[in-house]
């Protein structure tokens, strides 16, 4: 199977609330955070991984996983990573975060599936800095492909995918056949979320993403990695969304510890008037 | 003048509270640009329900109740929503829930419209609307415009209280549904494994008690009674679902549900950024932790640092006296 895996770099998510939004409130500061990849995106790759092994001898990859990243020069490191893991091939699109929005990624990403030809395109749910969950469906609508997104497992099988998919309520089960789109959700790297059809039903992943060894880091650096420019996927690159300014969340402040049960009562009967 | 389309949320032969949210929205963006809202409700047995969404002050109240619409697939509703949307509507509305959030941006796409979700606030003067949404986990909001001439979007449950009828009658008319789009064919439903629960709806309930990793394999036991006693939902962090203590439909945070419940309890929570962001909005914050120094307690209104074990059956018997007064 071809993959083609989207992925992007956010600031680190794990100390977000450190970003600074400067009086005015027209931009959003992220100084002094450092580049992580995204969550989701990491979670889509290792899950491109095991879709293109056998998990018994994964250093036999079966198939191919291309990762693509839009940005600028920097975001090249997030791509070697990528390689390092495993993935095949790398496509940087030049581009600054902020001439971009979720529509013209899908915009672009279009014309590059359709020079690449793959399977699946499977990438991350959302990136953690927008959060704006979109580029998935909106890419299957722009190619006319199926869609499952919010993958929390996937089952390879015939020119198809069984995914199970993480949504209100439950577990929607739904079967796309190839070519499609599948977004993921946290769940999919658990030990038994996916599974191509070499690897046996039987088998346990490790739970997480898998972590790049110090040669295949080395090797990484020899693995092809393509660089395109924007307009050469997209002739409009024009935003459908623009953001005039941003704020803060109003700040909370912490409270009280109280001392016992008794005294949680009694706050929240006689202060608070929640009980 | 915006006319506003809300697409609602039918689902196993209901229609969904989060339906009534989006309406708030579509209430707040005509009345802010003299213009009119319409609802689009779209199910095998849709109609049944619709007589449940005339007494809001829509303009009209379509319907398309087709067999072929028995369980919801993006490819398969999509289309007719893009249809009624084109019958001059200027802004097509859900609510962010997991329908929302999968069907929205494939609309927008055909649309080629933009497409901004999780909107927590919105603005309408003038002709010109903004919506302002959460970003980052919740640590910074961007006010945005959408520059196409349809706009899509879907709106926080938390944040725009739930419509409440207003008497009148919309008229129901029935529409027939669009041909399926790109890939409907290639797309099968297999099955929805429903978890079933007589508690309140996470998004719903005024009470939510959420238990987290430290609770261990004792997750239930602990949290039953004190949702129980409380008649609260129960949610948990994502470091209980991931560890299998509970199912993942109940995690709170940046990408599972967000609640604003008037009361909330965070139990063996150590409160990270990811869960912050989705329960930061409660009017009421009770923290319970063995750990003096868990980033939790900044957040929280009451703290107790105890061991939960002790302090959680304690906390039930006391709740239950008060009750009982």
């Amino acid at each position: 199977m071809k993959i083609l895996v989207p992925v992007k770099r956010v600031a680190d998510p794990d100390n977000a609330n450190k970003i600074k939004i400067p009086p005015g409130g027209a931009k959003i500061d992220t100084a002094g955070l450092e580049w992580k990849p995204n969550p989701f995106d990491e979670y889509a790759v290792e899950a491109a991984l095991r879709l293109t092994e056998n998990a018994a001898t994964p250093k036999q990859r079966g198939g191919e996983a291309i990762v693509v990243t839009f940005g600028p020069a920097d975001t090249t490191s997030t791509l070697r990573a990528a390689l390092a893991t495993g993935a095949d091939r790398a496509v940087r699109v030049d581009a600054q975060d902020d001439a971009l929005d979720g529509s013209l990624v899908a915009r672009a990403l279009k014309t590059l599936v359709e020079r690449e030809k793959p399977d699946l395109v499977l990438m991350g749910k959302q990136a953690v800095d927008g959060d704006s969950n979109q580029v998935g469906q909106m890419l299957a609508e722009l190619l006319g492909w199926p869609m499952a997104t919010f993958a929390a497992t996937i089952k390879e099988e015939d020119g198809a995918l069984l995914v199970g998919r993480e949504v209100d309520g439950g577990v929607l089960t739904l079967r796309v056949k190839l070519p499609a789109v599948v977004t993921v959700d946290l769940r999919i790297v658990a030990p038994t979320s996916v599974y191509s059809k070499q690897t046996a039903p039987t088998f346990k992943y490790n739970d997480g993403v898998r972590f790049a060894a110090l040669p295949a880091i080395m090797s990484a650096k020899k693995k092809p990695l393509v660089e395109l420019k924007l307009s050469d996927l997209a002739a409009d690159s024009g935003l459908r969304i623009r953001y005039p300014s941003y704020e803060s969340p109003p700040a909370r402040k912490a409270g009280i510890k109280v001392k016992d049960v008794a005294e949680l009562i009694d706050k929240l009967v006689n202060e608070a008037k929640v009980l | 003048m915006a006319n506003v389309l809300v697409v609602a949320e039918f689902s196993e032969g209901k229609l969904k509270k989060t339906t009534h949210s989006a309406i708030t929205f579509a209430q707040t963006v005509a009345k802010g640009t003299s213009g009119a809202f319409s609802i689009l409700i779209l199910g095998a047995g849709a109609k049944a329900a619709a007589q449940e969404l005339a007494g809001f002050g829509a303009a009209k109240v379509f319907v398309a109740d087709d067999t072929n619409l028995a369980h919801y697939v993006c490819e398969r509703y999509a289309p007719t929503v893009v249809a009624t949307a084109k019958k001059g509507f200027d802004v097509a509305v859900t609510a962010a829930s997991a329908y929302g959030k999968d069907l929205m941006p494939r609309v927008a796409a055909a649309l080629d419209a933009g497409y901004a979700n999780d909107i927590s606030l919105v603005k309408a003067e003038g002709g010109k609307i903004t919506y302002k949404r959460p970003m980052f986990a919740g640590n910074a909001y961007g006010w945005c415009e959408i520059t196409t001439p349809v706009q899509v979007v879907s709106v926080r449950q938390s944040e725009f209280t739930a419509a409440q009828p207003s008497g009148g009658s919309s008229p129901i008319e029935p529409v027939s549904i669009a041909p399926p789009g790109g890939g409907a064919d290639r797309v099968e439903f297999v099955s929805f494994d429903q978890v079933k629960s007589e508690r309140p709806e996470l998004t719903e309930a005024s009470v939510v008690v959420s238990g987290g990793r430290a609770l261990k394999e004792r997750f239930k036991e602990v949290l039953d009674p004190l949702a129980d006693a409380l008649g609260a939902a129960v949610g948990a962090s994502r470091a209980a679902c991931d560890a299998g203590y509970a199912p993942s439909d109940l995690q709170v945070g940046q990408t599972g549900k967000v609640v604003a419940p008037k009361l909330y309890f965070a139990i063996g929570i150590s409160g990270a950024i990811q869960h912050l962001a989705g329960m930061k909005g409660s009017k009421v914050i009770v923290a319970v932790n063995k750990d003096a120094e868990a980033p939790i307690f900044q957040v929280a209104d009451y703290g107790l640092v105890a061991d939960l074990f002790q302090a959680i059956p304690q906390l039930v018997k006391e709740i239950r006296r008060v009750k009982a007064l």
